[in-house]
């Protein structure tokens, strides 16, 4: 997998969707993220971002969850083709 | 070899005493409605001891009518505790509460709509060895979203009981009791293995855990799983800090890990993912391929870039707009009722102190609070609307960007917004805030926004203020919402102040589900509006009572000679000494001795000033006619012939309640919802601090510029 088609969560376009595949280790954040079912490897949908440009909104296993940019900055996807 | 503990206990338990059941499972899943379906009205709410997380145990009945404990815990994604309601879900299931029974049974309730996430807190509870009962609830929107899914191999593959469930329609009630009275709950067959690469890593540390820090078998596993999965060990442990030996093999295998490159705790978090991944697979199907649901039509224009504002517009008019109209007839009532109680009493005891007391005091007193109870059940309720359809959640996902200025979150908006209405209910709303720190700091600067009960304090003085009889709709508007954000602009920069330097912490997260919209359930949300109405009633009740008495006490005593006014009564009693005593406080401000009798009786509630300055200038005036006060105020002189409420003292007045901390019901509440008496004394102490010295600059400044 050529990493230079991976870009952070906060670059997808909305409506897009992405496969997540790298993620900080540490952190409370993203232990919580990995814990509501972000892991490496799940498929995502930007459903949209907040009126203000910030939080944003995800599609992930079939609810919604939204995160900061700030959060979303350090998530690394694929988008899917 | 004996038989474990919970087992037997379990055993003895069904025959002998009580089974006691704790209700699991994750935010929004429908379990304050299973709960409510199951206990009805037997229910018991307070708080753990030394946190303010609330503790809701009931009595649900079985089918032969045996009563059965139900202990309702915190909603919560996960074990590994984040907050200190998670923490206490976490503590009383590992058996770490020494104030709440170690549960011998666990109720785990999942939103069938979302069976993966929601399963994982299963997966960690099925660790914990003991009996569990798995409620699959919402099945109706689960198959109205196309999905299939087959209890029975469900049950098979788990190896216990799975109830499905629709909670706000009471079905699957029945099912679930005979299932809860069965006295020989199987213990759950699903076994997971755990990543080979840390499998010795568990047994070590729980082996540890057994010998070194005298955990129970049982629970030990569940708890190096843990420890394993937070790598915040000290927040993992909570009251039970480890022993020495087991944080030493910690940090043996996290450094080993470390140097191996292992993620550790991502490999947990994915090899339980894959284990309900693969048991998903083989119970749920989807059925039909479902075009974009209600709840997405919905947000396309709730959330939108432009109409999300209109909409949070409309939902906040509508919610003031009701309060203060719907409000108005009951507090009338109220009003009149307190009235006639006490004229009754009047006029059935003979005069003399303990008719006043009781009169006077504590049906004054307690009645002027009462007034708002309206407004605080009203606002309630809408806070319980806004949070069971999920319209919260959107008010906070749109409200984020801004409270993050100020190093909040968007769960903060709907509390602050509450105190324009009034604080109480707004501050017992900020349980929903997951962290401490923000939690406190929305608690701190919340009654600085301009509640209802300082709007009679802003009329008249704005009456006061403008000459003329007839104040221009304009000019009090204008004045009005000058006043009102300058509250607002306060507690924005003592929220930025705060997280900055007294409650300094990690930026606030802002990873909350958006759950889908849902028709609210009216008994729910009306159980929970008298809940808090009657925490807030009892709690802030006793304290009301008190201070009103004492209030009462200070301005009936010491005694006037007989046939004195009750201006004079009240110019030499406690109350007008203490006017006196403050007076070169509040000189500096502009403001004499009996406006000092003014600030001091506005404790009961601020509009009490009102009243008080018609005793104390000794007009007879009403909410409705401010006029005859109004004169009576413009008349009132300084000693030495200098007018006392001058333009720029009924502004710097105005401005000293917008800051000013003059509620007792506000205090007694921050009391309840801080665990002691430390917050709301700095409370009082920077609000009113920052009181006068506005309203010293103010005031200062104005004169220096010739007003």
């Amino acid at each position: 997998m050529p990493s230079a088609s991976l870009i952070s969560l906060s670059q997808l376009p909305v409506g897009a969707s992405a496969t997540l595949r790298d993620f900080p280790k540490a952190g409370t954040a993203f232990l919580r993220l990995r814990e509501m079912g972000l892991l490496a490897g799940t498929t995502l949908t930007l459903v949209r971002t907040a009126p203000m440009g910030d939080p944003i909104e995800i599609k992930v296993r079939g609810y919604h969850l939204t995160l900061r940019k700030s959060e979303a900055d350090h998530l690394l996807v694929e988008p899917a083709r | 070899m004996a038989l474990p503990a919970h087992i037997s206990a379990t055993a003895a338990g069904a025959s002998s005493r009580q089974p006691v059941y704790a209700l699991v499972g994750n935010p929004n899943c429908g379990k304050s409605t299973l709960f409510n379906a199951l206990t009805g009205l037997k229910q018991k709410v307070g708080n753990y001891p030394g946190v303010t997380v609330e503790k809701k145990i009931g009595t649900a009945y079985s089918q032969h009518g045996q009563p059965i404990t139900v202990i309702d815990l915190p909603g919560t994604y996960s074990l590994a505790a984040r907050s200190p309601d998670e923490a206490v879900t976490r503590d009383v299931l590992l058996g770490r509460r020494s104030d709440t029974a170690q549960p011998d049974r666990i109720l785990c309730i999942v939103d069938a709509t979302n069976l993966e996430r929601n399963l994982y807190l299963v997966h960690q509870i099925l660790d914990l060895g003991r009996p569990v009962i798995l409620v699959l609830n919402m099945m109706d929107l689960a198959a109205r979203a196309g999905l299939e899914i087959n209890v029975d191999q469900l049950e098979k593959l788990l190896g216990i009981p799975v109830i499905s469930c629709e909670a706000i329609h009471q079905r699957g009630l029945i099912e679930l009791k005979l299932a809860m009275s069965r006295a020989d709950l199987p213990l759950a067959r699903h076994a997971w293995t755990v990543p080979a690469a840390i499998a010795p890593a568990v047994s070590e540390i729980a082996a540890a855990l057994v010998e070194g820090d005298r955990k129970s078998p049982l629970v030990a596993r569940a708890e190096a799983l843990l420890l394993l999965t937070d790598q915040d060990s000290v927040r993992v442990a909570g009251s039970t800090p480890l022993s020495p030996r087991t944080t030493e093999i910690l940090r043996a295998w996290q450094s080993r890990w470390t140097q191996e490159g292992t993620d550790w705790a991502g490999t947990l978090v994915s090899s339980r993912y894959d284990a309900i991944g693969a048991l998903a697979a083989e119970v749920v199907q989807l059925r039909t391929e479902v075009g974009p649901s209600a709840s997405d039509k919905i947000d396309a224009i709730a959330t939108h870039a432009l109409w999300g504002w209109v909409v949070l517009g409309v939902v906040m008019t509508l919610l003031f707009f009701s309060i203060f109209t719907l409000a108005e007839t009951p507090m009338n009532w109220i009003d009149g009722h307190v009235a006639a109680l006490s004229d009754t009493i009047k006029s059935a005891m003979s005069p003399g102190d303990l008719r006043d007391l009781i009169t006077d005091g504590a049906i004054g007193g307690v009645g002027g609070v009462l007034v708002f109870l309206p407004q605080i059940l009203i606002l309630f309720f809408f806070i319980g609307l806004l949070e069971s359809t999920g319209y919260m959640a959107r008010a906070a996902f749109i409200m984020d960007r801004l409270m993050s200025r100020v190093g909040l979150n968007g769960k903060s908006f709907i509390p602050m917004l509450s105190s324009y209405a009034c604080a109480i209910p707004g501050i017992m709303a900020t349980r929903t805030i997951e962290d401490p720190k923000d939690r406190l700091v929305t608690i701190l600067v919340a009654p600085l926004m301009s509640c209802s009960a300082r709007l009679p304090v802003y009329l008249l003085m704005i009456a006061a203020l403008v000459p003329g009889e007839r104040v221009p709709v304009f000019t009090k508007v204008g004045i009005m919402l000058f006043m009102y954000g300058l509250g607002t602009a306060g507690a924005f920069f003592f929220a930025w102040l705060f997280k900055r330097t007294l409650l300094k912490g990690e930026p606030p997260l802002m990873i909350m589900e958006l759950p889908p919209y849902r028709l609210p359930g009216f008994k729910d949300v009306a159980l929970h509006m008298l809940e808090r109405a009657w925490i807030f009633v009892r709690r802030a009740g006793t304290v009301i009572l008190g201070i009103s008495i004492i209030l009462w006490f200070l301005s009936a005593y010491p005694k006037a000679p007989e046939g004195a006014t009750p201006t004079a009564q009240l110019a030499q009693s406690f109350a007008g000494r203490a006017g006196h005593a403050i007076e070169p406080l509040i000189k500096p401000i502009g403001f004499d001795w009996q406006i000092g009798i003014g600030l001091i009786s506005s404790f009961a509630a601020r509009e009490v000033f009102v009243s008080t300055m018609g005793v104390v200038f000794n007009a007879e005036s009403s909410a409705e006619n401010t006029a005859p006060l109004r004169t009576a105020l413009l008349s009132a002189k300084w000693p030495d012939g200098r007018a006392l409420f001058t333009p720029l003292v009924c502004f710097t007045l105005m401005i000293f309640y917008v800051f000013a901390m003059q509620c007792m019901s506000t205090i007694a509440v921050v009391k309840r919802e801080t665990n002691g008496w430390k917050w709301p004394i700095f409370q009082t102490l920077y609000m009113t601090g920052t009181a006068w010295i506005l309203s010293f600059m103010v005031y200062q400044g104005g004169r220096a510029l010739g007003f």
